[in-house]
């Protein structure tokens, strides 16, 4: 027996392919949810995935993940928040991380901090108003025999003063004035300014 | 795959390896890649490809070899000599260094003993009999810098799963946790808790699950050694987790990594859907009744999962916080049911302690602490990366031999133990043995393994206030004393490096640290006031300085502030 | 179930197993202060009010999260203990903006209460004095930031008893908030009920009804202890009372 559908369920998209908002990026985020068979405690996987597929967490995203893991909208966000590398708010088109773990702290990463928040006038954590750059701190790179250590794009910068350290970020600013970011290695599909706060290092499997 | 196979496997390996003359192992553990270690295996593989060498001469990406300040690190074996190792190795000395040992005496040329021939090169070439190699003991690390992370044949080579394969054929459960009882292994997360007595509890646990859960959420600043371990060799804590889930009788075991680690996390799916597609993991392991599977998860960024109720709560999909023990995990732990948490290097000691036997494990170390523990030595010392050594070594040991002691002709100061829980211990303490009791004596604790030394240009009141900062910023915020005992703390610290605070605001300092150490729910607030305390303990003259005189010996404190109460008499 | 015997205070008392140390304490009279602890609702033990000393332990243990056990010897009110929940009061007091005076709540506040009972007249720390903001888009209910202590028990009754997960709490360590939904305006989220219970188990004046002005809030818990015992009987369960 044919059932018949009507216009709506037609238009209704299979959430493999496609998604309502057209993004295939939407796809990577539904392939992590089927890999943990839409259990609720992968949560932190799913987001995860979302963030290295968008960059940041946006409502529309959190809410996404809320309804396909039919979890309340308030413990997603909650989760969200609670731990460091999610990011509800669009990062810079260029980002630097300065480890502030013992080691680098010790050897000074401190004033690299602070030359870098006067050169451009934002705190640890913040973007530029004109959205060139993130500047923000870590908890350990985990680069201890190297201290102290910054990443910039991605690309590991050892053995810095505050002096070298700013001269480097002028320069890569600079270089890439045109607005382009440079490519960083790592699969998924990337946003135009989605610079994830972990480096993009969490690759899905 | 069962017994034989496993043989047969690490035989064909060992040939294979044997068939090359010389073998050039590059580090890739994280600090050597980020100091350009990609660059010189790569430029390594081009130096054979150009010479033709590929059928003599090997080279093998590894994991970590030590000294990781003098990355990135190259070890060369050729057949019938010493290793050679070379240290602040570029692309154009790895070049070199191909053709130093592969084209020069290649056997269907002249056998040229002109070792001294690269001037460049020599200066490169650690020699093998510093204290920094000697003085150390690897157990949990053996495999480290030898052996390719990403191939379970090499790994297999060096007596890999043999453990597990004994302990299955050979070993019921119980007999697997008593064996781990008398070798007197203890948690190397820091605490200290007796391991096997864990893992009997587990195993006599009633549940229709149980799990097995490894600690990898290292978040001491500072500390690498799980890391490393993760990264160099992911098989080593596989086997320890098989070796437990038999003991315990668990079917599924996860393995929870810092999610600042991707390099590790790559490597242990890797291992994994390996060991899976040989029959070491997965059902029917070595073609016995058991079944264990391994599941990775990513942290995402908080430091109080390193708390085992924390990481639990974090693997379940939730906010990390910890709940109150008891009930302790080992009765209800994931979903609920009977679950085994150790830490990586923890696991990373069972393979070797079930394959020469616990007697032989428990003559290493002290009376109470056996063993050998890896530690992350950093800060100001000539030689910083990853040691392992014998349990009750003495600091300075540690310190002067194998860290080379302080650079620029300055003073020791202070060894820092156990981040931001553990304490700051004196020169005048340097003779103290390290093991659990006796660091907790000075106020600090073994910790998960970070060192971190400290010289006179260190102040420390700006240390504790350092710490303190961490443990305001990674609070969990469920419990008052260490949600806004922390910050209060932070302040009162802040106060004295700024010069505005009085002798009451050191007592108020005092008295907080015990209540929140005394009244806090988990590990991060009990132990957040550590480094307050043993650094009041050591170092009050410091304190009293900066409070009396405006006075910073380290000259790292601003002191421009006054005390309100100077402004009201003045 | 067994009965198990225990000492408090030098005073031998029996107890069911399997109940709580907090729930004997009430049980006899003994005066223990709490405030994320409410009866019906499940245990946090994040205030750490209620801590007391069991001998034999180096650690203090929250009694709220301690079964009794057989032969278990309970201090609820040593020296120590009571200085540290006065210190515990402090930093609750010290960590936002509790300006009695001007609070709906004062005179019926538990935080307020608690302080006064064990006299605690003055904070030694530093006011905080976070900017914080305040949420009357609902129709009927206002929260103020200002006054929330972190207690949970807005969040754990709308889970357990509503089931609805309105609430829960965002960020962490000080800056943690009880937040509706996606952080959003309270009347615009779309899974409140408006049933108000959330209002009723606050312990402070986080949350009140809109119109009361200061001091004119009260708060009812009885009905959760009437939910829960409908609920035990299966009052509400199809087929039953035909």
């Amino acid at each position: 027996m044919s059932v018949k559908t009507s216009p709506q369920s037609r238009a209704r998209p299979r959430a493999a392919t496609e998604h309502p908002s057209g993004d295939p990026r939407f796809s990577l985020i539904d392939r992590t949810l089927k890999r943990f068979s839409f259990q609720q405690d992968a949560l932190i996987e799913v987001l995860h995935t979302a963030q290295e597929a968008f960059g940041f967490l946006s409502d529309d995203l959190l809410i996404y993940v809320a309804h396909q893991l039919k979890l309340p909208l308030s413990w997603v966000y909650g989760v969200a928040t609670f731990y460091h590398f999610f990011t509800l708010t669009p990062q810079g088109q260029h980002n630097c991380i300065v480890c502030m773990g013992t080691a680098c702290y010790v050897k000074r990463a401190a004033e690299i901090v602070a030359a870098l928040q006067q050169e451009y006038q934002i705190t640890a954590g913040e973007t530029t108003a004109d959205g060139r750059l993130s500047v923000s701190t870590a908890r350990c790179l985990g680069s201890c025999g190297l201290a102290p250590v910054l990443v910039l794009d991605g690309e590991v910068l050892a053995r810095e003063t505050p002096e070298s350290a700013l001269e480097r970020v002028r320069q890569h600013l600079a270089e890439h004035a045109g607005g382009a970011k440079p490519e960083t290695n790592g699969a998924g599909v990337r946003e135009r300014n989605g610079i994830e706060s972990n480096g993009g290092i969490h690759e899905p499997i | 795959m069962n017994r034989s196979d496993l043989e047969a496997m690490a035989q064909r390996e060992l040939q294979r390896q044997q068939a090359f003359r010389c073998r050039i192992l590059c580090c890739a553990s994280t600090p050597c890649l980020s100091s350009g270690g990609s660059a010189v295996y790569d430029a390594i593989n081009e130096a054979i490809k150009e010479g033709s060498l590929d059928a003599e001469v090997q080279a093998v990406s590894t994991g970590c070899m030590g000294p990781c300040s003098r990355g990135p690190m190259i070890t060369v074996q050729v057949n019938g000599a010493e290793e050679v190792i070379y240290e602040h190795v570029t692309p154009e000395i790895g070049r070199q260094i191909v053709a130093q040992h592969a084209a020069a005496d290649a056997p269907n040329r002249e056998a040229t003993p002109e070792v001294e021939s690269a001037p460049s090169l020599s200066k490169h070439v650690l020699p093998g009999d510093i204290p920094f190699f000697v003085k150390q003991k690897k157990i949990v690390l053996a495999n480290s810098g030898l052996i390719d992370p990403e191939r379970l044949e090499d790994y297999v080579a060096h007596n890999g799963y043999k453990a597990l394969a004994y302990a299955l054929r050979e070993m019921t459960p119980e007999e697997v946790c008593r064996e781990i009882i008398n070798s007197g292994l203890r948690g190397r997360g820091g605490a200290g808790y007796p391991t096997g007595l864990k893992w009997d509890m587990v195993r006599k646990a009633r549940g229709d699950k149980k799990y097995v859960v490894a600690n990898g959420d290292e978040g001491d600043p500072g500390a690498y050694m799980d890391r490393t371990l993760m990264e160099s060799d992911p098989h080593r804590v596989l086997e320890g987790m098989a070796i437990a889930g038999y003991a315990v009788g668990a079917e599924q075991g996860f393995i929870y990594v810092r999610g600042e680690y991707p390099i590790a996390a790559k490597r242990l799916e890797r291992a994994i859907r390996s060991a899976e597609r040989r029959g070491l993991l997965g059902s029917r392991v070595l073609e016995s009744n058991f079944n264990f599977r391994i599941d990775v998860r990513i942290g995402a960024g908080a430091f109080v999962c390193g708390e085992e109720t924390a990481l639990m709560a974090s693997i379940m999909g939730m906010r990390g916080q910890p709940i109150p023990r008891p009930p302790y995990p080992a009765q209800s732990g994931l979903w609920g049911k009977p679950t085994l948490i150790n830490n990586v290097e923890t696991f990373g000691s069972i393979a070797p302690i079930i394959q020469n036997g616990a007697e032989w494990f428990a003559s290493i170390g002290t009376a109470k602490s056996k063993g050998t523990k890896i530690f992350a030595l950093a800060g100001k010392v000539d030689t910083t990366g990853l040691i392992e050594v014998p349990m009750g070594i003495t600091l300075r040991e540690i310190v002067y031999d194998i860290g080379g002691g302080i650079p620029d002709g300055l003073a020791f100061k202070a060894a820092q133990t156990g981040g931001p829980s553990g304490g700051c211990i004196p020169a005048a303490h340097l003779d103290t043995p390290v093991d659990y009791e006796s660091l907790r004596a000075l106020g600090s604790i073994m910790g998960s393994g970070g060192l971190i030394i400290m010289d006179e240009h260190s102040c420390m009141v700006d240390v504790a206030k350092f710490f303190m900062e961490f443990c305001m910023d990674e609070s969990c915020g469920k419990c008052v004393p260490c949600r806004v005992g922390t910050v209060q703390m932070h302040r009162l610290l802040e106060r004295i490096t700024d010069g505005s605070a009085t002798m009451q605001d050191l007592e108020t300092l005092k008295e907080l640290c015990v209540m929140v150490k005394e009244t806090s729910l988990c590990g991060l607030g009990q132990s957040a006031p550590n480094p307050v305390q043993s650094t009041i303990h050591y170092f009050l003259e410091e304190y009293e300085a900066h409070i009396r005189d405006h006075h910073c010996a380290a000259g790292v404190c601003t002191l421009d502030k006054r005390p309100v109460t100077e402004w009201v008499h003045a | 179930m067994s009965v198990v015997t225990l000492t408090i205070n030098d005073e031998l008392v029996s107890a069911q197993e399997g109940e709580t140390l907090l729930s004997v304490l009430h049980e006899r009279g003994i005066d223990m202060p709490t405030l994320c602890h409410l009866d019906g609702l499940s245990e946090r033990g994040g205030c750490r009010l209620c801590m007391v000393e069991l001998e034999g332990s180096a650690r203090l243990q929250a009694a709220c999260v301690t079964q009794v056990q057989e032969g278990m010897i309970v201090h609820t009110h040593s020296e120590r203990l009571v200085k540290y929940r006065k210190m515990i009061l402090e930093l609750l007091f010290s960590e936002r903006n509790h300006v009695c005076a001007v609070c709906v709540m004062n005179g019926n506040c538990e935080l307020q209460w608690e302080a006064a009972k064990i006299g605690m007249d003055h904070v030694r720390y530093d006011y905080l004095n976070p900017d914080l903001s305040m949420d009357a888009s609902h129709d009927r209910f206002v929260l103020d930031h200002n006054r929330c202590i972190l207690c949970t028990r807005c969040v754990r009754v709308c889970d357990e008893i509503e089931g609805a997960h309105v609430w829960d709490v965002m960020g962490r360590g000080v800056n943690s908030r009880v937040i509706i939904d996606l952080n959003q305006p309270w009347g615009t989220s779309q899974s409140c009920t408006s049933c108000g219970k959330c209002v009723q188990v606050c312990p402070t004046g986080a949350l009140s009804a809109k119109g009361a002005t200061v001091a004119e809030m009260e708060k009812q818990h009885n009905f959760l202890r009437w939910i829960l015992d409908g609920r035990e009987k299966n009052v509400w369960s199809y087929g039953n009372g035909k």
